[in-house]
């Protein structure tokens, strides 16, 4: 870190050296006191860019396990009459072997294998390893900042999450199973221990694992929304910030608001599980005994819930929009289009997902005519989805498209988000919802547009990102076969269940050849299962790609690979702790001059030349 | 150089100056706007617990009227609603006032004035943090309600209380006036006995409590009960399972007037909510008296006086203080004005 004053050799230090300011933050050694011995450097860490890379591969281990767990039931789905014997070493007693050798799955394990499949997935892959990653890793290096506000709470944001995970972790290997009363804790399985087998102990670590998230969510967030506002680097306006930091802060935003709710309605199921409250809980029987249990509302809950639950699927999908965003236009070599419209899009979506909520409820038991409020609602969110899908499109025509495998998983992300969105609408009526609500339509429309489509941001926003994290490249030809099998498996898995969902088959049934009705769709449900096994088998493609990767890969050459305008580019390939050896350069232009006066790309340090005019304005 | 800064100044001008980067654009440091984040959050985290109290209560046919809950004093004063916890607030409120001249003398740089003022600061704190304290033990343990067992209810029509004979004595309500329940003194089985031979103490304890607490209680609460004689039924009252009295009254009006009841229990969300929210703010404000403690105690050190931002860790701790004041305002609103 002596190199206090390089000696400027390519254009881009140049321009730094000549324009950025000098915060003098080599002298006082910061350098140092952050990363002076292994512990410090890698575990501890309090660089944004280690703490990035934590959430990242915490969240790729989630992901495995919480893929893992779909498997197994689809196989239960696809393939009821199968033996399951070989999964007994795994399972254990959750699988039982009859006389015959024939091994069949518990039906409670089964349940707990959905709950936390859609635990695990919604909260620890796609909000921390996806939201945690990306704004980590490009929030201080695309505002041109030495790191976040507070790289202390910035640690402990991730020490909570870890602490989760270890908590959720140890609920999987209890005797009597993790939580099995679905991923949205409804009472009263979640509120009395007695309710099921996994509603005692089970529930009790999903809820305290669900309070450490809330706290990692919060000091996360807090430290994304103040770094975007006052760390921005000179010449850095709210106008000239990239789509990805727009989508991250408004994606803090929503965190900060929304999981303190949902904070609270947890703290009141804790009184009705260990104190006898009644805030959820009325007129209940169990075995043909009532419960003492008066005056509360299971509806309360679901409010509280879904207060949360609605941002929340916006905290998934956001930071994945604004990662596509950046990659398609960069590998399209265009500026994106409607850059303002997009930023609008984006505040109207954060906007509007906080009066939505009770979509989610139409069938619960509340007022009909406040379903309309909700529906009206719900139907507007399709406006500004819209501008951001057309905008993508349009940035694409007439491009000179570079089909890697980031930009190949930023168009899927947008062919995702148009299908799943498009059934969005039909479930955001309420009249309709009568017939599709907790079907497999419900499943089918959240997978694609939450699950898949976030999980093809994230995979775009890691095969681009990954020279920035490790200063080697993915090997590409891997990357595009997990695209198209991922592609082409994903719509293989999720286009039948709406079939399914149409014909009202419900989600979350154990089996469903002892149903005469739904007898017929066995083979459906047999290819569903086969390719999800497809699928999964694929992703592991990503998962040796990245590892290898970060020993083996490609190394890295030039500092800008992508030819990328954004300021993290300007960056040492190695960067240390404090992003930039030198100067914090100053910003001189928006983000998006691509193909811009004949030249390929414009980088932000570069100054306006007389009379040119800033392309954000 | 020079060009380029000239060049930034106009950009500056041009983009409305605090929001064009380089600059803080609230003019506040990155701490100073994280503590206001935090806050923003947990006014969520209160506004989810007011929304669910508002829920349950107006889903629930009655629901006790504060003035008849909080009226009791100590010293054994009675009768005087609300002044407790009048008293109560007013501590914390002041605390407050301390507070902001906390802060001002660390804008002074004045590290005795700070250390002065965040002293009553914790005082007013504490003070407020006792008077709770006394108003849980008496409601839980001389009045005998729990998160789970409220015994304040409300008349739903007017009638007049059985004597002890099951006759119609002299004591009439109205439709929406309260009582509250009171509980025998339970004894074990093995200790009968001993409680036999002791029975004129506990008896007079009893009748001392219900006298002083609650004229209108009549009688029969005063009285000692063995616990396999549980529940009892006589003529003129009942006593449940866990030493509740339930006195009897028949109606006067309605379509069941001329019925015997018996009283019940009010709605048990009002003795959780209220244990819960006062309890989840008590909670804030011992954490906030541990922060003060804290930093008072670095203030006192000289710690600040050579930080580049001085006294601001005060600042902060003063946002957190305020915002906990705000948010009783609110408690008090609901559970003992509305």
């Amino acid at each position: 870190m002596a190199n206090a004053h390089v000696h400027p050799e390519t254009q881009e230090e140049r321009l730094i050296e000549e324009h950025g300011y000098d915060d003098h933050f080599h002298e006082h050694h910061h350098g140092d006191k952050f990363q002076s011995n292994f512990l410090t450097t890698y575990i501890f860490s309090q660089d944004h860019k280690i703490i990035a890379r934590q959430f990242l591969i915490t969240g790729m281990i989630w992901a495995i396990i919480g893929g893992l767990m779909s498997l197994v039931f689809r196989l239960q789905l696809g393939f009821p009459d199968e033996s399951l014997a070989w999964l007994k070493p795994v399972l254990g007693k959750w699988i039982t072997v009859s006389e015959a050798g024939v091994g069949t799955l518990s039906q409670e394990f089964y349940y707990a294998l959905v709950t936390m499949h859609g635990t695990i997935i919604v909260f620890f892959v796609l909000t921390a390893g996806l939201s945690g990653t990306f704004s980590n890793l490009l929030i201080p290096l695309q505002v041109g900042a030495r790191d976040m506000a507070s790289p202390f709470l910035n640690m402990l944001s991730y020490w909570f999450f870890f602490l989760a995970s270890v908590v959720m972790f140890a609920s999987l290997f209890l005797s009597t199973g993790p939580f099995a009363g679905g991923w949205t804790a409804y009472p009263p399985l979640s509120a009395l221990p007695q309710a099921s087998d996994g509603s005692g102990t089970g529930m009790t670590l999903w809820i305290i694992s669900l309070v450490f998230f809330v706290v990692s969510v919060l000091l996360g967030g807090i430290n994304y929304i103040t770094t975007v506002l006052n760390l921005r680097t000179k010449g850095m306006s709210m106008w000239r910030m990239p789509l990805t930091i727009w989508a991250f802060f408004v994606t803090a935003i929503l965190g900060l608001l929304s999981f303190p709710v949902l904070a609270s309605g947890f703290f009141l199921l804790m009184f009705d599980r260990g104190l006898g409250t009644s805030f959820y809980l009325s007129e209940i029987f169990i075995g043909g005994q009532a419960l003492d249990h008066v005056g509360g509302s299971p509806i309360l809950y679901q409010h509280l819930f879904w207060f949360l639950g609605h941002p929340e699927v916006y905290i998934i999908i956001l930071p994945a929009m604004g990662i596509v965003s950046e990659v398609l236009s960069v590998h399209a070599r265009k500026a994106i289009f409607g850059y303002k419209a997009m930023v609008y899009s984006i505040l109207a979506i954060g906007f509007l997902s906080f009066i939505v909520w009770a979509h989610h409820m139409f069938m619960s038991g509340v007022n009909p005519f406040i379903s309309n409020f909700f529906v009206i609602f719900t139907l507007i969110i399709a406006v500004p989805s819209a501008v951001k899908v057309f905008n993508w499109i349009t940035t694409l025509y007439k491009g000179n498209i570079r089909f890697t495998a980031a930009s190949l998983f930023a168009i899927g992300f947008v062919s995702m988000f148009i299908s799943g969105g498009l059934t969005g609408i039909f479930l955001g009526n309420s009249a309709i919802d009568i017939q599709m609500h907790d079907t497999y339509f419900v499943v089918a429309h959240f997978h694609i547009v939450m699950g898949v489509a976030a999980f093809f941001g994230m995979f775009a926003g890691v095969y681009h990102w990954f020279p920035k994290m490790f200063g080697r490249f993915m090997n590409e030809t891997l990357g595009k076969i997990h695209f198209w099998i991922t592609m082409v498996g994903a719509y293989a898995i999720f286009w039948p269940m709406h079939y399914l969902g149409m014909a009202g088959v419900p989600r979350r049934y154990y089996r469903f050849d002892t149903f005469e009705t739904f007898r017929h769709f066995a083979e459906m449900n047999k290819f569903i299962t086969v390719a999800a096994v497809i699928v999964f088998a694929a992703q592991l493609l990503l998962v040796i790609n990245f590892f290898y990767s970060i020993w083996k890969g490609k190394k890295m050459t030039n500092p800008n690979p992508w030819g990328a305008s954004t300021l993290e580019w300007t960056t040492p390939i190695n960067v240390g702790h404090g992003n930039w050896t030198g100067k914090i350069p100053a910003v001189q232009r928006w983000p998006y001059d691509y193909g811009k006066d004949g030249r390929e790309f414009i980088p932000q340090i570069e100054p306006l030349k007389d009379g040119e005019s800033d392309g954000g304005h | 150089m020079a060009s380029t800064d000239t060049a930034l100044e106009k950009e500056v001008h041009q983009h409305g100056g605090d929001w064009s980067g380089g600059t803080e654009p609230f003019r506040i440091s990155y701490g100073k706007l994280m503590m206001w984040y935090f806050l923003l959050s947990d006014a969520f985290t209160f506004a989810g617990f007011l929304i669910a109290y508002g829920a349950l209560r107006f889903s629930s046919p009655t629901w006790p009227v504060p003035d008849y809950v909080f009226k009791t004093h100590p010293f054994g004063k009675t009768e005087l609603p609300l002044i407790f916890v009048t008293v109560m607030s007013f501590l914390l409120i002041i605390s407050s006032v301390t507070m902001v001249r906390a802060v001002q003398e660390g804008h002074r740089e004045n590290r005795r004035g700070v250390v002065l003022w965040m002293l009553l600061t914790v005082l007013g704190g504490v003070g407020f943090l006792s008077c709770q304290g006394w108003e849980w033990t008496n409601l839980i343990g001389r009045e005998h309600m729990s998160v789970t067992t409220n015994p304040f209810g409300t008349h739903t029509e007017a009638g007049v209380y059985l004597d002890e004979n099951g006759k119609e004595s002299e004591e009439t309500f109205r439709a929406g006036s309260s009582y509250i329940m009171h509980k025998a003194a339970v004894v074990n089985d093995e200790h009968a006995e001993a409680a036999e031979g002791h029975g004129g103490e506990s008896h007079a304890e009893a009748g001392d409590h219900g006298e002083e607490s609650h004229a209108e209680g009549g009688e029969h609460h005063t009285m000692t009960v063995m616990k396999s004689e549980l529940p009892m039924d006589k003529p003129g009252f009942y006593v449940d399972e866990r030493g509740y009295i339930h006195r009897k009254f028949k109606t006067s009006e309605g379509i069941s007037s001329g019925d015997v009841q018996i009283e019940a229990f009010g709605p048990s969300a009002f003795g959780a909510l209220f244990f819960f929210i006062t309890g989840f703010h008590g909670f804030h404000v011992l954490s906030g008296v541990v922060f003060l403690l804290i930093i008072l105690i670095n203030a006192a050190s000289g710690l600040y006086v050579s930080r580049k931002n001085g006294y601001e860790m005060v600042e902060k701790i003063g946002l957190y203080w305020h915002f906990v004041d705000l948010v009783w305002v609110f408690v008090f609103l609901v559970f003992y004005l509305l």
